[in-house]
């Protein structure tokens, strides 16, 4: 069974046509894999099939433009992992 | 349509809210300067607005979701197909289907026909935001009115 990070990396080197080597659980999304809102759109619409979920992305961007969050608590690989990982558990609540 | 102000629905012809479609026409008109360039002696509907015809019959099923509350903006087309001409004067039926309602974006599968005849589709990828200002929100509910569209689904389904 694929993990979520394993998961996640190959709708991300699909979707943006990057070498799927190159994407790192300490990858930041946006920084180190240049990936920018649009293409994210078509990763968050693949993250939210894979695992069923929804992305709270309108939540996460409002966080970080209030400064109330950093661009790596959501965009680095890991810490996104985590978070999909946190909406799976809580669907299954 | 209303060509000369990019309006191309005329008229919301159903609004399924749970099975989340919604079915519309677009009358290509009959004469436009927009065919005396596209093309000399070949007047032929621009596949681009065809596009834009199912990216905005799109836009009125996600705007009808968000209880006319948020606006969508048109992101991204993918597979799109222009299968035949469509002419001046002919009616297209365009269907819009919800392929996912994202957080911020919406993505859905739409088609036209012509005479029964299926003539283009796309896959397209909306962005949904708060109204920019409350004059396009009043101008959506106008248009909405003109086009027939069902504002009484919003509160009755």
């Amino acid at each position: 069974m694929s993990t979520t990070f394993d998961t996640v990396a190959n709708i991300i080197a699909e979707t943006c046509d990057i070498p799927r080597d190159t994407i790192k659980p300490e990858s930041h999304a946006i920084d180190d894999l240049g990936i920018d809102s649009l293409d994210f759109l078509d990763i968050a619409f693949a993250i939210d099939k894979a695992f069923g979920i929804k992305l709270p992305l309108e939540q996460w961007t409002q966080e970080v433009n209030d400064g109330k969050a950093t661009t790596e608590q959501y965009f680095v690989l890991s810490n996104l992992c985590a978070r999909i990982d946190d909406l799976v558990a809580a669907k299954g609540a | 349509m209303r060509i000369e102000y990019f309006q191309l629905v005329d008229k919301i012809t159903d609004l399924d809210l749970d099975a989340r479609i919604v079915r519309a026409e677009a009358g290509v008109p009959a004469t436009s300067t927009i065919f005396e360039g596209h093309f000399p002696g070949h007047p032929l509907m621009p596949g681009v607005l065809l596009i834009e015809a199912m990216a905005q019959t799109s836009g009125w099923l996600v705007t009808a979701l968000t209880g006319f509350e948020r606006m969508p903006f048109l992101a991204a087309v993918k597979a799109a197909k222009l299968r035949s001409f469509v002419l001046p004067g002919q009616m297209l039926s365009i269907t819009a289907e919800l392929l996912h309602d994202g957080s911020g974006f919406a993505v859905t599968k739409a088609s036209g026909k012509v005479g029964g005849k299926q003539v283009c589709e796309a896959e397209l990828t909306l962005r949904v935001m708060p109204f920019p200002n409350s004059e396009l929100q009043r101008g959506m509910r106008e248009t909405a009115q003109r086009i027939g569209f069902p504002m009484e689904r919003l509160t009755h389904d």
